[in-house]
């Protein structure tokens, strides 16, 4: 059979030009070509003479043309000149014709470009021909590439058909009107009638596609949904039919009678059960049985199971169930076959949440999948692996998943090393543990952490005060081995800097302490800022490092030298810093001890929701314990340590300012939110003065819907102070997400004569609440109130307990300083409740 | 739903494409070339899943042609490689031991069969035997259409 016939005799006694070539010879020509360029220019003769052809409006051969023209549109070549001829084929009475036309139309039509409307009529015409197989077209052509203007026009016809007695075209027309609801929901409604007894049919393929138009309509409509509910017998039934009922030679696939129909009604049925007790009851015998009977050898039968599983965890089952279906997984799982393997991991991941202890059952079987070959397969096993990490067994699966993270493939490292770390400190069972097992990651795949790991380690570190010796110690020699894993690098610059001295001492009891004079780790910093291998940022570390030592160490001359080297820098932030660390040497070097002070301990301000892997598509993003990156050259600890002295000491948390937060990890990350991981680009590192900051920074994030959200809760704003010309409004939010968090912003007005500069506020909280303050817009209050500086603090008040709050004041108003402190307790009940 | 199937030969070159949703040709093209080379790197060990872009993509290898669906997130994968098989299954009927040279010199038939199991990514009929009969059907109101013969070719004398 060909799309030519035998008329060619005859067409080519009324021409002088030779027939067009058959379709087939055409193919077999053009696979002869030898070369691209060959290909392409047989392509183009050929066009040329089908170009020419349709010219001359010949209808004989328009089929047997545009036949070619699809052929050498599959091959790549553009066809967009024959989208009328399909048309007209369509148009044409003859079923070849018909056939090919719209063959063409599916493949050459676009419903971007209006020409494809041009077949509207048509098909309405088709949609009403006396021949099923004419419709049978028509109805594909509209249900496959239906443009919404078409389906508007057409889906009267559609309707019509959707009642028909004939099954052929009972079954086309319920998938045409499911491409219909898809691209005109709003027509839903007028398919409603006709779905009435649409599941009292004998032909599989019309239950089928009525289970699909069914599904289709209850995804889209919760009023459907409830309406369709009542069908939850019926669907019982049929399934029920399915598994008891005999062999049945037509539908029957391995020994399974109508599979993809099963799998499409307890897909359906799943949707009607979700959140229905009643449904959900209705269905729990059925699915069992399903579960129990399935025959598993082939994959068909399993395909059966999974979906069956897929609906038992998303039903309102009861136990036994849920359990029984956790089982079938964790049988998938060591089935040979990877694919089922696959699906059943990613199901796991999925009912980890819900069936957690039914699934740590399974979990060496998980661990043993990290060996998998399959990437897919990997990439899911350690997610899951990640999921299911407790305090019971963080100790085994981390050695397995360190143990992963040495060997698995680079595009896994990253993810791998954030998961350890976040597993490791949920769960870490000691500080020792804990700082091995970071020291274990870095050492391994420290160039793949990710940057914002950096900051966060570098908290964990000091805030484990008893290993500081340890730390720090294990850090220097994993530098003397190598210098080129960045975070690695970082981390080991900083601690040196802070606990040198300890280095020196060599006061580590937790392992043999280690020989070393100060020339040596002075050797090492300097190398590090020395080294090609060493990122702009890095070298800022060391360099930061370096300058701390000067109060640590007695080489002080070898520092200073080193500082004033780098004071020539190109690189502009090092040479920033280092002419800064000049004059810390030269002008206030009484301030260099109290600058250069140990880090205080930091409080992690805490993170909204549970931290843990967010399966994204095989993506593990860890939502991070975020920490406040201190600035390395820190607001001088005393002013804090002041407020704490004077509000007693005991029940106050040291407010740490961010208002000069010069940062030497990457951008990114570190200012830090209560909300989960915001990149905000902190201000620019200034010396003396805040940089002008807009007091919400996140209103320029379009990507944050979060912050978009913030309510103004209605909460009036107050006084909090006013006292010599210098008055101090707050006015309050609420961060939507979170209604813990109450965003306050600090107005600061000056009525006097004089503008008052140096402006610092400062507060303190007590301690079960946690503050965060963000730059302030400038230090300058203009006088005579033609301006305000404003800042922002964000307040957690998790114990919902009554907001206090101190303020301390220091500026300097017409030449001398002032400072005071004052309480503030009258905050409007609605900020704290 | 299937959002499109693909079948293409271990050298890339395409033999077949159908899309259930309206893309552009350019967009086509593009996901097309990607989707060969991600499945032609696949190893024979590898599962027949993976994930691309926001949708998951279900491949077969039937001796030299590859079959390759891409289906979304809420669809049955393993349900998928059944429906492929049940295509191949047709193609295999109606060739009579299909081979990628049927496919090749009767695309368009392949395309009628396909188009008669599926319709907007979902599957009209689970019988095989239906599909056959309305293909078979169609294929003689086609003969029909060119076998009225002229009166000199009814007399023998053309």
């Amino acid at each position: 059979m060909s799309v030519d016939g035998p008329s060619y005799f005859l067409a080519s006694l009324r021409r002088r030009m030779p027939a067009p070539i058959r379709l087939r010879e055409l193919i077999r020509t053009i696979r002869t070509a030898r070369t691209q360029a060959e290909e392409r220019e047989m392509i183009q003769k050929e066009c040329a003479a089908i170009r020419s052809s349709f010219r001359e409006e010949d209808n004989t051969y328009r089929c047997r043309n545009v036949a070619k023209l699809l052929y050498m549109h599959m091959l790549g070549y553009p066809a967009h000149f024959g989208q009328l001829e399909c048309l007209k084929l369509i148009a044409s009475q003859k079923f070849t014709d018909k056939r090919i036309g719209y063959l063409g139309a599916m493949l050459l039509l676009d419903e971007r470009q209006d020409v494809h409307l041009l077949m509207t009529n048509c098909i309405k015409n088709d949609l009403n021909h006396s021949t099923q197989y004419v419709q049978g077209l028509a109805l594909c052509t509209l249900g496959c590439m239906g443009s919404s203007e078409m389906c508007r026009d057409l889906a009267g016809e559609v309707e019509k058909l959707l009642k028909t007695s004939n099954s052929y075209l009972r079954k086309k027309a319920a998938l045409c009107a499911v491409h219909v609801i898809r691209k005109v929901p709003e027509l839903m409604e007028m398919f409603l009638p006709a779905t009435k007894n649409l599941l009292s049919e004998k032909n599989h393929g019309v239950l089928h596609t009525s289970v699909v138009l069914l599904t289709e309509m209850c995804e889209r409509s919760p009023d459907m949904l409830a309406h369709f509910r009542k069908l939850v017998p019926q669907l019982v039934r049929i399934l029920k039919n399915l598994i008891m009922s005999g062999y049945s030679p037509e539908h029957d696939v391995s020994g399974i009678s109508d599979p993809f129909l099963q799998v499409r009604i307890l897909r359906l049925l799943r949707i009607l059960g979700k959140s229905d007790d009643d449904s959900s009851e209705a269905m729990n015998d059925i699915l069992a049985q399903v579960a129990t009977n399935t025959e598993t050898s082939k994959n068909v039968g399993n395909a059966i199971l999974y979906e069956t599983v897929l609906t038992i965890m998303d039903i309102k089952s009861e136990s036994g169930l849920r359990v029984l279906a956790i089982n079938i997984l964790g049988r998938f799982l060591l089935n040979n076959d990877k694919n089922i393997r696959y699906v059943a991991l990613t199901s796991l991941l999925k009912t980890v949440q819900t069936d957690h202890n039914a699934v740590q059952r399974h979990r060496s079987t998980i661990v043993d999948c990290l060996k998998d070959l399959d990437v897919s397969i990997k990439r899911r096993a350690m997610e899951l692996s990640f999921a299911l990490v407790n305090g019971n067994n963080v100790r085994g699966m981390m050695k397995e998943l360190l143990y992963f993270l040495d060997s698995c493939d680079p595009e896994f490292k990253a993810d791998c090393a954030s998961g350890v770390f976040l597993a490791a400190e949920k769960y870490a069972p000691s500080k020792r543990w804990h700082i091995d097992t970071v020291m274990r990651v870095l050492t391994t795949a420290g160039s793949y952490v990710r940057d914002d790991s950096v900051p966060n380690l570098i908290q964990l570190i000091t805030n484990s005060v008893e290993m500081h010796a340890y730390t720090v110690q294990r850090l220097y020699k994993a530098l003397l081995d190598d210098i080129s894993q960045q975070p690695l690098v970082q981390v080991a610059s900083w601690c040196i800097g802070e606990y040198g001295d300890l280095l020196l001492s060599g006061q580590c009891e937790e392992e043999e302490p280690i020989q070393v004079t100060e020339d040596e780790v002075l050797d090492v910093l300097e190398g590090l800022l020395a080294s090609n291998l060493s990122t702009p940022v890095t070298r800022g570390y060391s360099l930061t490092a370096i300058m701390k030592l000067s109060t640590r160490f007695s080489s002080v001359n070898r520092i200073k030298k080193v500082v004033s080297v780098y004071g020539s820098s190109i690189d502009v932030e090092l040479q920033q810093r280092a002419v800064e660390y000049n004059a810390l040497f030269k002008k206030y070097d009484h301030m260099r001890p109290a600058l250069l002070e140990r880090m205080p301990i930091m409080e992690k301000t805490a993170t909204n929701g549970p931290s843990e892997i967010v399966q994204t598509n095989g993506e593990a993003e860890p939502s991070a314990v975020e920490a406040k990156h201190p600035p390395p050259v820190a607001q001088p600890a005393n002013q804090a340590n002041d407020l704490l002295d004077l509000l007693g000491g005991n029940d106050v948390v040291p407010v740490i300012q961010t208002s000069m937060p010069t940062k030497p990890a990457s951008a990114g990350g570190e200012l830090l939110d209560l909300l989960g991981d915001l990149s905000l680009s902190g201000p620019a590192p200034a010396p003396s003065v805040p940089s002008s900051q807009p007091p919400f920074l996140l209103d320029g994030l379009s990507s944050q819907p979060l912050f978009n959200d913030i309510a103004p809760a209605g909460i009036p704003p107050m006084i909090a102070y006013n006292k010599n010309g210098l008055k101090i409004d707050f006015t309050f939010e609420r961060a939507n997400p979170n209604p813990n968090v109450a965003v306050i912003t600090i107005h600061a007005t000056n009525s006097t004569e004089s503008e008052m500069t140096e402006f610092v506020f400062q507060a303190a909280v007590p301690k079960t609440f946690q503050l965060q303050l963000l730059s302030p817009s400038s230090n300058v209050v203009p006088a005579l109130n033609q301006g305000s500086v404003t800042q922002v603090i964000r307040v957690l008040n998790p114990q919902k307990q009554q907001l206090r709050m101190r303020i301390k004041l220091t500026y300097t108003h017409k030449g001398s300083p002032v400072q005071d402190l004052s309480e503030v307790n009258n905050f409007p009940p609605q900020s704290w409740q | 739903m299937m959002r499109f199937m693909l079948l293409f030969s271990r050298q890339g070159k395409l033999r077949l494409q159908k899309w259930y949703t309206a893309t552009a040709e350019r967009d086509k093209k593009k996901m097309v070339r990607e989707l060969m080379q991600i499945v032609l790197a696949r190893k024979p060990k590898m599962c027949s899943f993976l994930e691309w872009r926001d949708l998951k993509i279900v491949y077969k290898r039937y001796a030299s042609l590859y079959f390759c669906c891409a289906i979304e997130e809420h669809d049955n994968e393993l349900i998928t490689l059944e429906i492929i098989h049940r295509f191949v299954e047709l193609l295999d009927k109606y060739f009579g031991s299909v081979c990628e040279l049927d496919i090749i010199f009767n695309f368009e038939k392949a395309y009628f069969i396909l188009d008669e199991f599926l319709m907007g990514g979902e599957i009209q009929d689970t019988s095989k035997k239906s599909v056959l009969k309305a293909i078979e059907q169609s294929d003689l109101l086609q003969e029909e259409d060119e076998s009225p013969r002229s009166v000199l070719e009814e007399m023998g004398l053309a």
